[in-house]
């Protein structure tokens, strides 16, 4: 994102960005890598799959972590709340609407899910809205106690998610027609892993349009390049900030919907465990990236995958092992933000 | 004058907070005279356990301004180290020693590493970096099912002398028995108290001031000629080694050792809660912190289930006051004195004391 931009023959359209490609090597290598281990194509196949769809869902969360950070210099340690919100709402949404979940056609389904993530997003978003106001604003600029704030502000989220909700882990079904595999030859693709993956790149190719065709996706890029930068041609950064905010802790609503579907087990504690992975994809990524967030997520997604197959016990380890080696290569991540 | 060099010349210097840490030290010293019953015997022993571990976060956070999320995991292997080291070679204080040993060194190695390879990054980074690798040794843990006992842990016997079996006389002593529970429990007092002194010792060392220093302006720091990478590095390894330690005599204590009684994310949370209440920057915060969590831990659920069911009638209300969210209400104690006093109670008492004189 932050190479030097080309000049373009239509003095009208944006400069576009030039992209650096080789990082998007990186997924077939791993992916093409990973073939002769596993050995059989098919659970290849299904392996990648089930990879592409955590990683697209770890993407949705993730973008927003990454783009206040880059724009702010905040690190959220409470983005995991949004998750967990997310989720529970979904749960209390679809419970209400067995009578469409539970009837196997698909358009139903969908209707059922489609205002649980709404519900999921808004909320998150509202939420987010008071999180950035109460918690993030009074101290910007101090990173210690951003960290100690965001923490507590988690602890006190989970918590109240607790009064609402219950401390107990609630099962989120899948909607019937979401359930079982399509065959393609020998390989078995859940159905559920392909609406993700869908959705994950719905998310991504609006975030890419917003952030590169517009003057908004052009202010937000500016002011994680050079926020000072941005203040000085006049442009109120802190209003940019809450919006990104909002944005980010909405699509973590939506992550929390479809990683809840996913393990279709859900617990106040869910956020809070994810967040190790957060960190572990926008490191990878470049604080502030979003194109490095994608690549990173999918990374760890497939890595996770592979290595959950083929050595479970070094699951965790292996996104650990991925970040150190990407780090190693380029220090900043895949793709590093602005100087400074 | 012997108390100011006991403390190193960093006196309480608030009468309040004297009063306070005297009342601490007496209740602690009276425990088992006073409060019969094995709960009050074990909350107790576990302040005086959180002292030490408090403290030496304190060191790291508080005065070198570094936020690090793997301090249980040293935590952890101090635990560990004691409870592989007496189930593997019995309970012999050789095998204490043995345990003590190897922990302090692995941590010793470990913390060296982490530090020396992360610190030079910000603060932020340090952050992610710990935690992640925090997780994947609490995952290490309870994979090494064969080594470490896995999810149920280990539970193991410990030297005789403190053992409850073993009895010092026949007779009770002003009506209670004197076993090795007792001999445990003022063992693990005279150790607090020494470990808290030595770490009091180092923050008021020079070399404690430039960790401030640098927790100040680090910059500056590195201009007046102090390679801060290296002062990091070396609280941060300090601070681990105290954190093993306070590791190793909850194992003790406990006679047991698991992955959730060290190693868990929710300790660490608690320890950081224990420090910014207490206050950060002045280990006496960290005696406040952790003795006053740890009762609330323990006896605020009792006053909440009884307020609780005061308001049975009100849904959210109740919910709200229900005994399991005491956490609730620490954390947005926590949230409020990050922003209305970052000095913690300490820090409070000190400047109100400073105001009168």
């Amino acid at each position: 994102m932050n190479s030097p931009s080309t000049p373009t023959p239509f003095l009208d359209a944006l400069p576009a960005v030039k992209l650096d490609r080789i990082p998007l090597l990186l997924l077939p290598v791993l992916a093409l890598l990973a073939l002769p281990l596993v050995g059989s194509f098919s659970t290849w196949v299904t392996l990648t799959f089930a990879g592409l769809a955590m990683g697209m869902i770890i993407f949705i969360i993730a973008s927003g972590l990454t783009l206040v950070f880059g724009l702010m210099d905040v690190l959220n340690f409470g983005h995991g709340v949004f998750i967990t919100l997310g989720a529970f709402l979904a749960a209390s949404v679809l419970g209400r609407l067995t009578g469409w979940t539970e009837s196997g056609s698909l358009l139903l389904n969908l209707v059922a899910v489609l205002p649980a993530m709404l519900a999921a997003m808004v909320v998150a978003g509202l939420v987010g809205f008071a999180f950035e106001r109460l918690i993030i604003r009074p101290v910007y600029g101090q990173p210690l106690k951003q960290i100690m704030i965001t923490m507590g502000g988690m602890i006190v989220g989970v918590e109240l998610i607790k009064v609402i909700w219950g401390a107990q882990a609630i099962p989120l079904p899948l909607p019937t027609a979401f359930r079982g595999s399509l065959l393609f030859g020998d390989a078995a693709v859940e159905k559920y892993r392909l609406i993700a993956v869908v959705v994950g790149l719905g998310v991504f190719a609006v975030l890419s349009w917003v952030l590169s065709r517009t003057k908004l996706g052009l202010l937000i890029r500016a002011g994680v390049q050079d926020r000072e930068m941005v203040e000085s041609l006049g442009y109120r950064i802190g209003r940019l900030f809450i919006g990104v905010f909002v944005a980010g802790s909405a699509l973590a609503g939506l992550g929390g919907v479809m990683w809840g579907l996913y393990q279709q087990t859900i617990t106040p504690e869910m956020g809070g465990q994810i967040n190790v992975l957060l960190f572990i994809v926008i490191i990878i990524g470049g604080m502030g990236s979003v194109g490095g967030c994608f690549i990173g997520s999918l990374l760890v997604g497939l890595m996770a995958n592979y290595t959950g197959f083929l050595a479970p016990k070094v699951a965790l380890f292996s996104n650990i092992l991925l970040m150190v080696i990407v780090l190693m290569w380029r220090p900043e991540g895949l793709y590093p933000v602005g100087k400074r | 004058m012997i108390f100011n060099r006991l403390f190193s010349g960093d006196l309480p210097r608030s009468r309040v907070l004297l009063m306070v840490l005297v009342a601490i030290l007496a209740g602690l010293l009276l425990t088992p005279f006073v409060f019969p019953g094995a709960k009050a015997l074990n909350v107790a022993a576990k302040i005086c356990i959180f002292i030490v571990l408090v403290a030496s976060f304190d060191l790291l956070l508080g005065y070198t301004g570094i936020v690090s999320f793997a301090h249980t995991m040293f935590f952890g292997i101090g635990a560990y180290g004691v409870a592989i080291a007496l189930t593997r070679l019995g309970p012999t204080w050789t095998a204490v020693a043995v345990g003590v040993g190897a922990a302090v060194l692995l941590s010793l190695v470990l913390s060296m590493v982490i530090g020396l390879f992360s610190l030079r990054v910000k603060a932020m980074f340090y952050a992610m970096i710990t935690l992640a690798v925090a997780t994947a040794f609490q995952t290490l843990a309870s994979q090494l099912s064969e080594f470490t006992g896995g999810e149920d842990g280990l539970t193991f016997k410990v030297p005789e002398l403190l053992s409850p079996a073993f009895s010092l006389s026949e007779q009770p002593f002003l009506g209670v028995s004197l076993d090795g529970r007792l001999i445990a429990f003022y063992l693990l007092l005279a150790i607090t108290v020494a470990l808290f002194l030595i770490l009091l010792r180092i923050v008021n060392s020079p070399f404690g001031r430039v960790l401030q220093a640098i927790r100040e302006n680090a910059f500056r720091a590195e201009a007046l000629g102090y390679q801060t990478v290296v002062y990091r590095t070396w609280s941060n390894v300090l601070s681990a080694v105290f954190a093993t330690l306070a590791g190793a005599l909850l194992a003790l204590w406990l006679r047991y050792n698991g992955p959730d009684t060290s190693l868990s994310f929710e300790i660490m949370i608690d320890i950081l809660l224990m420090v910014v209440i207490g206050g950060m920057g002045t280990l006496y915060g960290s005696v406040i912190g952790a003795t006053l969590f740890i009762i609330v831990q323990n006896y605020l659920q009792d006053l909440m289930r009884f307020a609780s069911e005061g308001v049975s009638k009100v849904p959210f209300l109740r919910d709200l006051l229900h005994p399991d969210r005491w956490l609730l209400w620490l954390g947005i104690l926590f949230v409020l004195s990050v922003y209305r006093f970052p000095t913690g109670i300490v820090g409070k008492l000190r400047s109100k004391a400073r105001g009168y004189s």
